[in-house]
């Protein structure tokens, strides 16, 4: 049995060693190939997506209309939100988990790899179908990344293609995290139990664990849509015994957790990259795993915290207040372990260093906005206005894309063997920082003064803190290209050979294998002595055996 | 299983470049907008739907068949085979929730926004006076006059045929792990009969409902839940049947061995699943 399958092996890999061209990227079954096709996916719709930004900020610079009509102001908000959530920060994560999880466990890949390629090869169709849908009549899916009937159900085709992508970007998620589960639980290397792995792995896990439950409940969400589009069922309208706000339960099932689908694989990066540029184990490693898992049960049960405004009885909404507000122990669990692994540590402020902690200082901010958001008293003030636009992107492009940028830079050198410019690196970091906090700290004043999101006009007296808000969003937005700048100029040599581990406080099985690292790795267990050397440096295991 | 350990294949094996996912991206890409365009009007997505499905089914054959030869070939150890468990179990774990989606459909319908409608409150008054709310509701506020299913009759037949099945392909396992290749094959032949006939009486029911007692899809929100939940399930059943006609055609060619048989397995993991469904569907949407 054994020597056949290791015959089968090498007759599968002499042909096809190193595929070339269009078929290696088209047809690959390689982690590291297919991990770098996600990145520059998510790159590639995070520009995307970033240039509807800018359209919206730019009719926003001051009041009247200047370059949009309203519909299409709109169905600029709605595709700019899909496009970011499912097209940018969830495939850059699993591109993240492709490259690394294999290379942090020790396993020779993902544990399905033909399946791995079709996850990542079925977001460009659901992409193109997005991108479509500008052009069909009606123009595309309008009613907010929220679809919301009875908006939904009345919209146009645009609306339809919106629906498949999604069912395209649900598959492709679920495929995804069956794989990244299915690697962890099983291609561990000898000697690496599940509490010795790296956070990093341990984050991907509930993530993908999260994924596998709710990706399937959006599927469903978004099919009785289309059934009540187009044949004839009342599931979400009140004519036939249904109910708009079904639609909204059924969504926020989803919705939450999928806030931390977006923020579970952040925490993980940056608690790989804190210990490392503090030199110090991360603190209190067991907690942080039971702090994740607790997140992961809490986040089923907090949805109508969404749903405060739709008339919910007044028993329901105190109890998804209160559980939300409990799901701020947890992270405030994270945040306190991650500033003890910087207390007393030799710290250096390398760029993904100063990546994680921009993190944790705005990711904190976004998190305490929430608190603020989960009071049901205050969020009926506060309810589809900017406060709450400032929140979500002080979490997701403060918390997920910043952990995105870091570990970037933290791997880079993994992945191209270069060293990236470091002054470069920094200025990108200082660069972001500062027009992202320009860009969406007035928008807190905006939604405390009553400015309601998703409008193309707005009342004069929030013409300041607008035009402030979109002079942040042009230069954060272009500042973007000089990351692009310096992914590219490391690709092409950067600053010279990365050695194997260019962090001396990196103890990690990935910091094992060459510099870049080659095509197949780990294709034998790493030896069990060489994992438990990187445990003890991580203090995962005791130092007296 | 030594969990904490893991086993280690010496060679966990990982399949050279393939064609067959971006032949099924392709597929799907087709399907998707074939059926946007020609639910909007537009005959030719027609021709859309038709070339994605024959796409997907040649994808299907192409990329079953290679993981067939690699079975067959022993490419698969030890390692390879716990990952398909895992695979399997999480993907199963996937489609509950999935029909987790319809039944909170449909126990919300029932629970909150009908009494909700047909209640004596404001809402009542303001949207449907006099509609008095029970389920289920034979005339809803908005749609034609249509009788209701009853358990009696085809749904319980189909509860019997479903559980048999079950029990038939139980048998089967029991005949490929002692190595009984005749309770193997008659077990699992009985078990796709059975589906099949299932399949058919699920036809009969959806006809004699649709044309003869006025129940289609655009029946409120009982004709709704009512589709939803018992068409997903039959397309389930319709999968499971095709499965495990699959593995019915490897036993004869012999693929399985008493150690070595996930493939089989995994159908009757699925077709598990699919009965278990089916028991929820009968007790909340027929008989209660
Ligand atoms: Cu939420």
């Amino acid at each position: 049995m054994t020597t056949l399958a290791h015959e089968a092996h090498h007759a599968g890999h002499d042909g096809h060693h190193a595929p070339a061209g269009w078929r290696r990227w088209v047809f690959a079954t390689n982690h590291k190939d297919i991990g770098t096709l996600y990145l520059w996916f998510s790159f590639a719709m995070f520009l995307t997506g970033g240039l509807m930004a800018l359209g919206i900020r730019a009719e926003l610079f001051k009041p009247g209309l200047q370059f949009w009509q309203p519909e299409f102001f709109n169905q600029l908000t709605t595709l700019h939100g899909v496009i970011m959530v499912f097209g940018a920060i969830m495939p850059a994560f699993t591109g993240l988990a492709n490259w690394q999880l294999p290379l942090m466990l020790g396993a020779p890949d993902m544990a399905f790899a033909r399946m791995n390629n079709w996850s990542f090869w079925l977001l460009p169709p659901a992409a193109l179908l997005l991108l479509i849908s500008f052009f069909v009549p009606g123009g595309a899916a309008a009613g907010g990344w929220t679809l919301y009937p009875p908006l939904s159900v009345k919209a146009g085709m645009g609306m339809d293609l919106a629906i498949f992508a999604i069912h395209l970007l649900g598959l492709s998620s679920i495929m995804g995290s069956i794989n990244i589960v299915t690697t962890i639980l099983n291609m561990r290397a000898p000697g690496m139990t599940l509490l010795k792995m790296p956070m990093f792995a341990w984050t991907t896990l509930i993530t993908a664990y999260l994924l596998i439950a709710v990706a399937p409940v959006l599927a469903g969400a978004v099919t009785m849509l289309l059934t009540d589009r187009h044949f004839g069922t009342h599931f979400f309208s009140a004519a036939g015994g249904g109910d708009p706000v079904l639609f909204q339960h059924i969504f926020w099932f989803f919705g939450h957790p999928e806030v931390y689908i977006m923020a579970l694989p952040a925490f993980g990066v940056v608690s790989q990259i804190i210990p490392t540029f503090s030199r110090k184990p991360l603190f209190g490693y067991v907690s942080m795993v039971y702090a994740t898992c607790s997140i992961a049960v809490l986040s089923f049960m907090v949805w109508a915290h969404h749903m405060f405004m739709v008339g919910l009885p007044l028993d329901a909404q105190l109890i998804f207040m209160f559980i939300t507000m409990l799901i701020s122990v947890p992270t405030g669990v994270k945040v306190f372990n991650w500033v003890a692994t910087m207390w007393q540590g030799s710290l250096t402020f390398e760029t993904p260093m100063l990546f994680a902690i921009g993190f944790v200082c705005l990711f904190t901010v976004g998190g305490f906005s929430g608190l603020v958001l989960s009071i049901a008293p205050i969020d009926t003030q506060m309810h589809d206005g900017y406060y709450v636009v400032a929140h979500f992107h002080y979490v997701l492009v403060a918390g997920a894309l910043f952990s995105l940028f870091g570990a970037t830079y933290y791997w880079l050198p993994k992945w191209t063997g270069y060293m990236y410019h470091e002054g470069r690196g920094k200025f990108h970091f200082w660069w972001s920082m500062i027009f992202f906090n320009v860009t969406f700290f007035p928008m807190h004043f905006l939604g405390l003064a009553g400015m309601p999101r998703r409008i193309p006009d707005y009342a004069l007296q929030f013409t300041d803190f607008n035009m402030i808000a979109s002079i942040g969003a042009f230069c954060f937005g272009f500042g973007q290209l000089l990351f692009l700048y310096n992914v590219i100029h490391t690709i092409k040599g950067g600053v010279g050979k990365a050695p194997a581990n260019p962090w001396e406080g990196a103890h990690t099985l990935e910091w094992e294998v060459p510099s870049p690292a080659p095509h197949h790795t780990w294709e034998t267990p790493p030896d069990e002595a060489l994992v438990r050397k990187g445990l003890r440096a991580q203090y995962l295991e005791g130092h007296d055996d | 299983m030594n969990v904490e350990n893991g086993i280690h294949d010496a060679h966990y094996f990982v399949p050279h470049p393939s064609r067959w996912p971006i032949v099924g991206s392709i597929g799907l890409f087709s399907l998707a907008m074939g059926a946007a365009f020609s639910m909007n009007g537009f005959v030719a997505g027609q021709w859309g739907l038709l070339f994605g499905a024959l796409v997907i089914i040649w994808m299907l054959f192409g990329w079953f068949g290679d993981v067939v030869r690699e079975s067959v070939a022993g490419s698969y150890g030890q390692q390879v085979d716990h990952s398909f468990r895992w695979g399997m179990s999480w993907f199963i774990f996937s489609e509950v929730m999935f029909f987790a989606a319809f039944f909170g459909a449909l126990f919300y319908t029932r629970v909150l926004s009908v009494p909700e409608i047909g209640g004596t409150g404001f809402t009542n008054r303001l949207l449907w006076e006099g509609f008095s709310a029970h389920w289920p509701f034979a005339t809803g506020p908005e749609t034609t006059a249509y009788h209701t299913m009853e358990a009696d009759g085809i749904p319980a037949i189909n509860t019997m045929i479903l559980l048999t099945s079950g029990a038939t392909l139980t048998l089967a396992h029991w005949g490929l792990v002692a190595g009984n290749r005749t309770k193997l094959t008659l077990g699992l032949l009985a078990t796709v009969l059975l589906g099949t006939l299932f399949l058919c009486f699920q036809a009969y029911e959806y006809h004699h409902a649709w044309t003869e007692m006025a129940l289609t899809l655009n029946s409120g929100a009982y004709g709704a839940t009512f589709y939803m939940l018992t068409g997903f399930h039959g397309m389930h059943v319709l999968v499971g049947t095709i499965m495990l006609t699959v593995m019915l055609v490897r036993v004869l060619r012999g693929h399985f061995s008493a150690e070595h048989h996930f493939g089989f397995e995994a159908a009757a993991w699925y077709w598990h699943f699919v009965d278990v469904v089916w028991l929820l569907l009968f007790v909340f949407v027929y008989v209660l």
